[in-house]
């Protein structure tokens, strides 16, 4: 294998990788079942129930 | 109640035997240490590993016979986190004092050069600096936060008995080993990791230790969702760990020796080095960071972050492009071009998941903003962004080749940093501390909103002018070294150079000793919210006849 198949061989496997896990992402986060979930998680933090600390 | 203690039918607390017997080793290892160690710093490292290793035991010994090591499962852990606050503040004023020190080291050669003390020199202390701001206070600063946040959105207690305060303890120790072996000269000589091979293999049991906790705490969790706060505190533990290991490969010369021998040479070692180096960066002190970013807003404006779905897209756009970006720092030398090329592409997409965070964050403010001008904390959480989002522009335009090629190697790369570390850290950091402390203690209030505000206002113009005479100097120390005459010899000769820098020098050390005095009157303000006062002139009920807090219009 040349320098020039394996860079070749590199980038575009590279760019399918990245575009493939960024579409995926965004198909998680923009799932219209998922967005109630999100808007739930979203007020975690506003949530404040105090169990007992030491 | 539910109570877990020692008698003979509870069950096994593998915490305290892994503690326990942690403490034997290393005490034993220690002894050995201090008298066949065959350099002077491991033989310090040995007593202060010897004492640890005997203290922890005593601990240990003392508090079983009590009840000491028993807790109760169903309440938060905070009194570890108090502890946090508290070592975060006195780390931050010893790693800035010596900052401050170094400046004027730098804008004052003849003055505060020692030349029959030199573990008192600029060599020395710059990685006692570097380590404490970044390590100490920064490192100090996440581990408290993260076991706040992780417990109040898991609604869980922390993980593993004991472990959370040998992880706490373990990390105090870790920085007291590299800061007395960096002014004794022991260093492996890596930037950021210059820990020898016997600190960094404490640190390796510390970090773990600190997963372990933290993973098996998301793992309690009664709250179906890991809110996004704790991936990217997870993100940071968890690349971290792997970038430690690996940077800091090594073979020591003998197992009493400080010296050894890394495991990469060369380019290869370059490479490694900035590819930990950088996402040290960008794991911890962007992904830690971001993580209080996450919490700490919302709570501290009573809002939702603006949108969950963008921080989703934020966490896994920035942790998979960071991680490509180092050999930025490797332009022009002998890693290859296409190398390089990659390195800056990739810097240059992470200006998106970085403003993408930047505005997530700051839009959490929408609808609130009247809150900046009543909660100097929350003005504090806000200057912490803009200076995120500008030392992230700054960044991708540094990491390209050309600009590089007059940026590298000059204080401008000194400036860079300290707008993103005084700047995005340091700010974002004393919001949570601010935060915290009235939330641990119990307090209604801080003791005082007025010298929060003096705080905000003396750390931003330090920074203001700590990174303009970086600037001034950086371009002009770029200009000067690549200035040719007409017969294709050099303009200025190096010395040249360095006396053009005394002024912005002198301007840096100004800007550094007032973000210093703000983190004083901070420590101040906490001790005081600490104690249970309160400003006498500042009333505790924030009433609309005080014309200063009416909101605006």
């Amino acid at each position: 294998m040349t320098y020039e198949q394996l860079s070749a061989f590199a980038q575009t496997s590279g760019m399918i990788y990245f575009i493939a896990i960024f579409l995926a992402v965004c198909l998680y986060v923009f799932w219209p079942t998922n967005r109630p979930k999100f808007d739930k998680a979203a007020r975690m933090p506003l949530e404040n129930e105090d169990i007992g600390h030491d | 109640m539910n109570q877990v203690s020692i008698h003979p039918k509870a069950p096994v607390r593998i915490d305290i035997i892994f503690v326990g017997v942690l403490s034997f080793l290393v005490a034993l290892w220690a002894l050995f240490a201090t008298s066949r160690a065959d350099d002077f710093g491991m033989v310090v490292h040995g007593w202060i590993l010897l004492l640890a290793g005997v203290i922890g035991a005593f601990t240990l010994v003392f508090n079983s016979a009590g009840n000491g090591l028993s807790y109760d499962a169903k309440t938060y852990s905070d009194a570890i986190i108090r502890y946090g606050v508290i070592a975060s503040t006195i780390w931050g004023i010893v790693g800035m004092l010596v900052g401050v020190v170094i400046a004027l080291q730098l804008a004052f050669p003849e003055l505060l050069y020692f030349k029959d003390f030199g573990f008192l020199n600029f060599g020395r202390l710059r990685p006692v600096h570097t380590s404490a701001v970044i390590f100490a206070f920064g490192g100090n600063v996440l581990i408290a936060t993260s076991f706040y946040v992780v417990q109040r959105t898991c609604r869980a207690r922390l993980f593993g008995g004991i472990l959370p305060w040998f992880v706490f303890w373990g990390y105090q120790l870790f920085i007291v080993l590299a800061a007395i072996g960096y002014v004794l000269g022991v260093t492996s000589g890596q930037e950021y990791a210059e820990p020898t091979w016997h600190v960094d293999l404490w640190l390796t049991i510390v970090w773990v230790a600190y997963l372990l906790v933290f993973l098996g705490t998301l793992w309690k969790r009664k709250e179906p969702h890991i809110y996004v706060a704790n991936w990217f505190y997870l993100a940071c533990i968890v690349t971290i760990a792997m970038l430690h290991l690996v940077n800091n490969a090594a073979v020591p010369t003998s197992l009493f020796a400080s010296s050894a021998y890394p495991l990469f040479g060369g380019v290869q070692n370059a490479l490694t080095q900035w590819w930990y180096g950088h996402n040290a960066v960008g794991f911890f002190l962007t992904a830690g960071f971001l993580a209080i970013m996450y919490y700490f807003i919302p709570k501290q404006v009573n809002r939702p972050v603006y949108s969950y779905q963008l921080s989703i897209v934020h966490f896994w756009a920035l942790i998979f492009i960071y991680i490509w970006a180092g050999p930025h720092h490797l332009h022009y030398t002998a890693l290859p071009q296409w190398a390089q090329t990659l390195g800056m592409v990739f810097s240059i997409m992470l200006w998106m998941p970085s403003w993408g965070g930047m505005i997530n964050g700051l839009m959490t403010l929408s609808g609130a903003w009247d809150k900046l001008r009543t909660d100097p904390v929350l003005r504090m959480f806000v200057a912490s962004l803009a200076f995120y989002g500008m030392s992230t522009f700054e960044g991708p335009v540094m990491s390209v080749r050309a600009v590089n090629s007059l940026s590298h190697y000059t204080d401008w790369t000194i400036g860079h940093v300290h707008s993103g570390a005084l700047g995005w850290v340091g700010l974002v950091s004393f919001g949570a501390l601010y935060a915290l402390t009235p939330w641990l203690w119990k307090r209604k209030r801080l003791y005082s909103l007025k010298l929060v505000e003096m705080h905000f206002w003396l750390s931003t113009i330090g920074i203001l002018f700590y990174i303009s005479s970086m600037w001034v100097s950086g371009i002009q120390q770029g200009l000067m070294w690549r200035d040719y005459n007409e017969y294709g010899f050099l303009t200025y000769s190096f010395v040249e150079t360095v006396k053009a820098m005394h002024l912005p020098y002198v301007v840096r050390a100004i800007g550094g000793l007032l973000y210093l005095i703000g983190t004083c009157i901070m420590a101040f303000n906490l001790w005081m919210t600490i104690k249970g006062a309160v400003a006498k002139k500042e009333p505790l009920i924030l009433s609309p006849s005080n014309p200063n807090l009416v909101p605006a219009e």
